[in-house]
């Protein structure tokens, strides 16, 4: 019985993950733009900006099918596992590595579960700002989780990963998507320094990311989401 | 087979051969100077064939193919016209009527044939709704601006576009239920147009039309006007014009599609873009492909219903 319901569970996770990327599609007919790497089946950690619920699943459905299956985000707990339909999307569509934002109420440490992702073999999607980006700023500043990541694995391509136009399309509170056309572009892998401090990596690192934004084509109104 | 559905099978059968010839030269260039004019060359003849088997598809179905059909291209349109135009998160809600309750309505109207609504609906009360929607947010920053480039963005993606399935609600007397045939005349005359329009331009192209925004010149553009008029005429058969009122028609329709791909051109380049999206390989986005049939439909219409119809 257990086995059988699994192999169901598991039947309605990819049909959930195709059902996921043709929406994507339908809506913002995503492209990823492979500017600073290509596709290869390689292992990668994307590290993307953040300002809408909607990035993950954008950059996941721009992957190629082969890339995606080794794909998995990073994501946090407490959102993922709120209700029993987004435990099942994080957890078996997405298979996300879940972690515990909140310091004062994990058991884990979240860099464990992390590392461990990535000793199994798996790419990961991590959004090292933390939280969506609310600011006119291109991007917060980063935690500390991507240089503690670079310096247990150097040897990883950490890809810069930039989703543009997603703040128009599912902004912070709104329910009903816009369509409109999302571009998703990867940048050159960033590694590591020897004797690279923290602070002049992530800084290094970040630039690396807003440097894929595209210029601004439209003058956004101010106070709201205006690039620089 | 009724003579209409003849006739369509005509213009298939004929698009086809054209095709297959372009296909064939394609092939034969490939193998004697590979490069990448050549490939651009290829991925648009197939990117043709797929709009051509669409389009051919969608006639034969009648009223509702086509109608079902502009309405994709209608909401493809707009996705691109508004990824671009300005905006802020007060318009949230009011480009999401624009996009899920204005473009269906639109088209359901076309269907129907309610002209008196559809001719009103976007023009009139989406017009008069949208800003309403959208300063109920209490966002004034650019608050013109913003109102403006949607409702602009609406009378050219949904409209415009509006008016192809349109004339077939157009009940010109002794046309029967031919109207369908009026659309791939619009659609052949003006799209040919622009192809000859490019090909004389590069040839006999002296005087820029605009210079430092596009490449089209005087001379091209005559000679494209004039080429729509010739083809207008070999196939008069299609409409209920006569030769000489065919010839006109594909000129009128011809010179103002040519004027709204300048429109849509100098659009593009003050949002700082080289196409409106990728989704068309080799020709730019749905929007690069439809620019001058939009603006030749409406005109085109009101044309057809002004001087043919009593």
């Amino acid at each position: 019985m257990t086995t059988r319901n699994s192999l169901v569970r598991r039947m309605a996770a990819r049909a959930a993950g195709h059902a996921i990327t043709l929406f994507a599609r339908i809506i913002a007919a995503p492209r990823a733009d492979w500017r600073g790497i290509a596709p290869e089946q390689k292992q990668r950690v994307y590290y993307a900006n953040h300002v809408s619920n909607g990035d993950m699943p954008m950059i996941w459905s721009v992957l190629p099918a082969a890339l995606r299956r080794q794909t998995r985000p990073v994501a946090a707990a407490d959102y993922w596992l709120k209700t029993p339909l987004r435990a099942f999307a994080g957890a078996e569509v997405f298979r996300a590595v879940l972690i515990d934002r909140r310091p004062e109420a994990r058991t884990s440490d979240p860099m464990e579960a992390i590392l461990a992702a990535i000793a199994e073999g798996s790419s990961l999607i991590i959004f090292p700002e933390g939280n969506r980006n609310m600011t006119d700023d291109p991007l917060l500043p980063f935690k500390a989780g991507l240089y503690n990541i670079a310096k247990a694995r150097p040897d990883v391509d950490l890809v810069p990963t930039w989703v543009a136009n997603l703040n128009a399309i599912l902004p912070k509170g709104e329910v009903i998507p816009l369509p409109l056309i999302c571009t998703v572009t990867f940048g050159s892998p960033v590694h590591i320094q020897p004797d690279e401090g923290k602070d002049a990596f992530l800084a290094r690192a970040s630039t690396a990311l807003s440097d894929l934004a595209p210029p601004p084509h439209d003058r956004v109104a101010k106070g709201e989401e205006a690039r620089p | 087979m009724t003579s209409t559905t003849g006739d369509i099978a005509l213009l298939v059968i004929g698009t086809f051969a054209l095709l297959t010839a372009l296909t064939f030269l394609g092939e034969v260039l490939a193998l004697r100077r590979p490069g990448p004019v050549v490939e651009t060359y290829r991925t648009r003849v197939h990117s043709w064939w797929a709009m051509v088997i669409l389009f051919g598809l969608a006639l034969i179905l009648g009223q509702a193919g086509v109608t079902l059909l502009f309405a994709f291209a209608a909401f493809a349109a707009l996705r691109e016209f508004l990824t671009f135009s300005t905006k802020a998160r007060a318009d949230h809600l009011s480009l999401a009527l624009a996009f899920f309750v204005g473009l269906p309505l639109q088209f359901l109207f076309i269907w129907l044939g309610w002209t008196g609504l559809f001719t009103v609906f976007i023009p009139v009360y989406a017009f008069l709704l949208l800003p309403i929607v959208s300063v109920l947010r209490g966002n004034s920053d650019r608050f013109l601006m913003r109102v403006a480039e949607t409702q602009w963005g609406l009378m050219i993606c949904v409209y415009c576009a509006s008016h192809v399935p349109a004339l077939m609600t157009l009940d010109i007397p002794g046309s029967g239920d031919r109207s369908v045939l009026l659309i791939a005349f619009l659609i052949m005359v003006v799209q040919l147009g622009d192809l000859l329009d490019f090909w004389f331009g590069r040839r006999i192209g002296r005087r820029k039309i605009a210079p430092g925004l596009s490449p089209k010149t005087w001379e091209g553009m005559l000679a494209g006007i004039a080429s729509a008029a010739v083809i207008g005429a070999v196939f008069a058969w299609l409409t209920p014009f006569g030769v000489l009122g065919a010839a006109g028609m594909a000129a009128l329709a011809s010179a103002t599609g040519m004027f709204g791909n300048l429109v849509l051109a100098a659009i593009k380049r003050d949002k700082g873009v080289k196409d409106w999206s990728h989704l068309i390989p080799g020709q730019g986005g749905f929007l690069d492909q439809l620019d001058s049939v939009l603006f030749a439909a409406p005109v085109f219409y009101h044309v057809a219903h002004l001087v043919w119809m009593p």
